[in-house]
């Protein structure tokens, strides 16, 4: 029967369990590792920012693209009245162009935008346009910025409350942290235009990644409460914690994913509109979340609190009930090795279910016995 | 509501719920609006957003920018354009199927206008156009502009080296700060003339009132301009003290940010506060000048940081696709609903149903109240929000599993599973809600619709959960197929490692000794 259950099942049980919070370094080696890797996409190859962060005019307009459209249209941009344009020119797939031009005033912006009209054979009106100022983009991260730092006093605030443990709020900052280098990590490395989207994405993902973090705390909190009367240590409840809510997490982030995925896959119809910028922050986010409030909160969390002095006189009593109970078996043992005239068989059998039965519950022998009846 | 009596009636709280959702398409009825309000990058349309370059940004000064912009803007005949303050410096003018490129110019521009004894003047060839204008960007340097000297310092003020000199380096287009105080040089609107000039003697705030039209007997527009009390006096000074001198100093020239719009040799003095702006005017250009100086000359300097047209047809193509995103992400995350909870798929599905006909009924309503237009990154959060919301179902199926496999039956697991759940769906979402207020109040331009839609649904998602999961799954708990665990429901006993008498709360001593041997 127990071939049967799910694998859901067996960790929620133990029967199936994985050490994250015993193998913590293993993991923050990876993980630093992993960081370490971000850090120097972002030194080395850098972020490539969009026309908002740079200032200039970009010009969209659907024409069917062969292989000699980008040479033709840069050729008949270079010869348009408004000189000195710095055009770049880009396919968008099939069925569009994109031309980046520095900033240009707006009698330039009506000249530049009915010669592209001329060349992709289409009325001005239907030359899509973005002007924009170079302070726009300076303004838009100082916001971003500004929001973060609000944002993340905010949080710590809420989680110390809600949880009574600032503890928490410190690890799920710290594994923030983690999801937020990933992020703009991985956005150096594909070399994807860091777009206004992108921003929004990645302010998003301070939410979703701080959700999931939550969730599995409050696993934690529920498993170690009255942690001073039981047979575990914090770490040991926390690991439990993981180990309960790691089928939940991975339901989380895929049902997550999935439509995070859709808006990836539909920018990508509309060639990396801001759907696709803001889908791939958010793939990314999510699961480096997931990620990190598994490997890396829970077991900062762990680390910080058994640091406690009240969680340090819990260990050593545990340890002390330990040996003492080992004493106790020794004694069994030598016990039974002096009087060896029982039938083996049944000895075994009965010291087997004995001891299971202890282990389950704390009760005396005869309140089971009421128990069972 | 029905969660916190000891009893819960959960066809009551349904019902309640329900009823209220059917009470906002009630409200849509009403007003008979069935769609919600479509942002410009979805239908169309020019977004521009000016942000103003001055060091220090009074409110009260916003406001009075915005007013004055959005009747520049209604007095263009641009329809059902909108303007709006964004942040503390940003003013955002939308106006849908509008492709007009000198918009910008037109609502953006400081309008200061100023009139000015002329000290010198000097024809200039046709300029090499450089090619490197900035997007226009009005000045003076908006630091310091001096004070207006009183009128008779002005008539005072004679010409210095250092004057003659910036007037011979001078050429048309480039940028020079000008004070209120101080002479400076400009060029008419053609380039091919340029104006060493006495300090301010008028200023714009002194019109009270501006017409165009065309005098009787001429052929091109004029702007004429009255003045209240103040500027009438001022121009009387100004006009009389210049009808004696030689030409060209018995000129006075009309500056309007920067550009000489017109000069006029003073014939006699002008002692009725009336004065006429004439230059190559079109009927068009003369009526938006007497437009800008009638509404007033802006507070602040702005500068367009972004422009953003949109054509309907790609705004159509956006709208789809972002529709498209939504539809393939709902149907993926009810398709892995089915496979992985089976039955209780059904319970997702009819709640995510029940969350977007009211997110859609929101989004309506608030359209009309609030102005709220649904705008792309609108459509990213709602797209985002469907992972959130399910992920609500995910927290509280599998803490009634949890509780199943504690040992529980399955009705007392409905109720144990969901108080235990219920603090965790509501500290998780109010994380989600908490970073979309912070992105709604500090963040600018599309983050604002994103934020929007994200709290929004966050909300929804808490209210269905409650008033509508709950109870749904409550309910079902009644009926033969999930209240016995069937193999299909998602609540069968095998796949939770219990037996079918712990999952129905039956303890038989006979089973129980079955499994022991």
């Amino acid at each position: 029967m127990s071939t049967k259950h799910g694998l859901a099942h067996r960790f929620y049980t133990g029967q199936v369990s994985y050490e994250f919070v015993g193998k913590r370094r293993t993991w923050y080696i990876f993980s630093g590792i992993l960081l370490l890797i971000c850090l120097a996409g972002v030194l080395i190859r850098g972020l490539s920012l969009g026309i908002d962060f740079r200032g200039g005019t970009d010009f969209q307009v659907s024409m069917p693209v062969t292989s000699t459209t980008v040479d033709d249209v840069r050729q008949k941009v270079s010869e348009f009245e408004v000189k000195n344009l710095d055009a770049q020119v880009f396919s968008l797939g099939e069925s569009a162009v994109r031309i980046q031009t520095r900033a240009l005033n707006p009698e330039e912006t009506s000249s530049v935008r009915a010669g592209i009209g001329a060349i992709a054979g289409v009325e001005a009106k239907d030359v899509t346009y973005t002007a924009i100022g170079a302070s726009w983009g300076k303004q838009v991260s100082e916001k971003a910025l500004l929001a973060l730092v609000v944002f993340i006093i905010l949080v710590m605030a809420l989680i110390g409350i809600w949880f009574r443990n600032w503890k928490m709020s410190l690890a799920a900052v710290i594994a923030l942290a983690h999801d937020l280098a990933v992020t703009v990590g991985v956005y150096a490395l594909v070399g994807f235009t860091v777009t206004p989207a992108t921003v929004i994405g990645v302010l998003t993902i301070l939410g979703y990644s701080l959700y999931d973090t939550v969730v599995v705390f409050d696993r934690v909190t529920e498993n170690t409460r009255g942690i001073k009367d039981s047979h575990e240590t914090y770490g040991g409840a926390a690991n439990r914690a993981i180990n309960q809510v790691l089928i939940r997490s991975l339901n989380t982030t895929v049902i997550g994913v999935l439509p995070v995925t859709a808006l990836l896959i539909g920018g990508a119809i509309l060639h990396s509109g801001p759907l696709a910028d803001l889908g791939l922050a958010l793939f990314i986010g999510m699961v480096a979340g997931a990620y990190s409030s598994i490997f890396i909160a829970t077991p900062l969390l762990v680390q910080m609190k058994e640091r406690e002095p009240e969680q340090v006189a819990h260990r050593k009593a545990l340890e002390r009930r330990a040996e003492r109970h080992q004493q106790r078996e020794e004694r069994k043992v030598e016990a039974k090795a002096a009087g060896d005239a029982e039938p083996d068989a049944e000895e075994s059998r009965a010291v087997g279910t004995g001891a299971r039965q202890q282990r389950r519950t704390h009760l005396s022998r005869e309140q089971r016995k009421k128990q069972r009846r | 509501m029905a969660t916190k009596s000891r009893k819960s009636r959960p066809g009551l709280t349904l019902a309640i719920f329900l009823l209220a959702a059917a009470s906002l398409f009630g409200i849509m009825a009403l007003g008979k609006i069935w769609t919600p309000k479509l942002g410009l990058d979805l239908k169309g349309g020019m977004t521009i957003t000016l942000t103003a370059t001055n060091p220090q940004v009074d409110p009260d000064n916003m406001e009075l920018a915005r007013g004055i912009i959005q009747n520049r803007v209604d007095s263009l005949g641009v329809s059902e354009a909108s303007v709006t303050i964004s942040g503390d410096r940003d003013i955002v003018v939308s106006a849908p199927n509008v492709q007009r490129d000198d918009l910008v110019n037109l609502i953006g521009s400081t309008a200061q206008l100023a009139f000015r004894p002329v000290l010198q003047i000097a024809q200039v060839g046709e300029q090499p156009d450089s090619g490197y204008d900035k997007l226009p960007t009005p000045k003076p340097d908006p630091s310091d502009v001096g004070t207006q000297l009183p009128i008779a310092d002005v008539l005072a003020y004679a010409q210095t080296p250092a004057d003659a000199q910036a007037f011979q380096v001078y050429q048309c287009g480039d940028e020079i700060a000008t004070k209120l105080d101080q002479a400076t040089v400009a060029c008419n609107r053609e380039k091919n003339t340029k104006f060493l000039l006495g300090p301010v003697a008028l200023v714009g705030e002194r019109v009270t009132n501006a017409a165009s039209g065309v005098p009787q007997g001429e052929v091109s527009s004029v702007v004429t301009l009255t003045f209240d009390s103040e500027g009438t006096e001022s121009l009387r000074a100004l006009t009389t003290s210049l009808v004696a001198k030689s030409n060209p100093t018995n000129q006075f020239a009309v500056v309007l940010d920067g550009v000489v719009e017109s000069n006029a040799v003073v014939q006699s003095a002008i002692n009725d506060g009336q004065a006429q702006i004439s230059g190559n005017f079109t009927p068009e250009s003369a009526a938006s000048l007497a437009n800008v100086l009638k509404f007033g000359s802006l507070p602040l300097n702005f500068e367009p940081s972004q422009v953003e047209t949109v054509s309907a047809t790609l705004g159509g193509e956006q709208l789809r696709v972002g529709l498209l995103a939504g539809a393939i992400g709902l149907a993926l995350v009810i398709a892995y609903c089915f496979v992985y909870y089976r039955g209780l798929g059904i319970v997702v599905v009819g709640s995510l149903a029940v969350a977007a006909v009211v997110t859609y009924a929101s989004m309506v309503i608030l359209g009309e109240a609030m102005g709220f237009a649904l705008n792309l990154p609108a459509i990213a959060g709602a797209i985002v929000a469907i992972g959130v919301t399910a992920d609500s179902f995910v927290i509280y199926f599998e803490r009634i599993r949890d509780e199943i496999r504690d040992g529980r039956s399955l009705k007392s697991a409905l109720t144990t599973g969901w108080e235990k759940a219920r603090s965790t769906i509501i500290v998780a979402d109010m994380v989600s809600i908490l970073s979309a207020l912070v992105l709604f109040i500090l963040a600018v331009g599309g983050v604002k619709g994103f934020a929007f839609s994200l709290g929004l649904t966050t909300l929804i998602d808490l209210a269905v959960c409650f008033f509508f999961t709950k109870p749904v799954v409550q309910l079902l708990g009644y009926t033969k197929f999930f209240g016995q665990g069937h193999k299909l429901s998602g609540l069968d006993a095998s796949h939770m490692g219990v037996s079918r008498d712990s999952l129905l709360g039956r303890r038989r001593r006979s089973t129980a000794h079955a499994k022991g041997a």
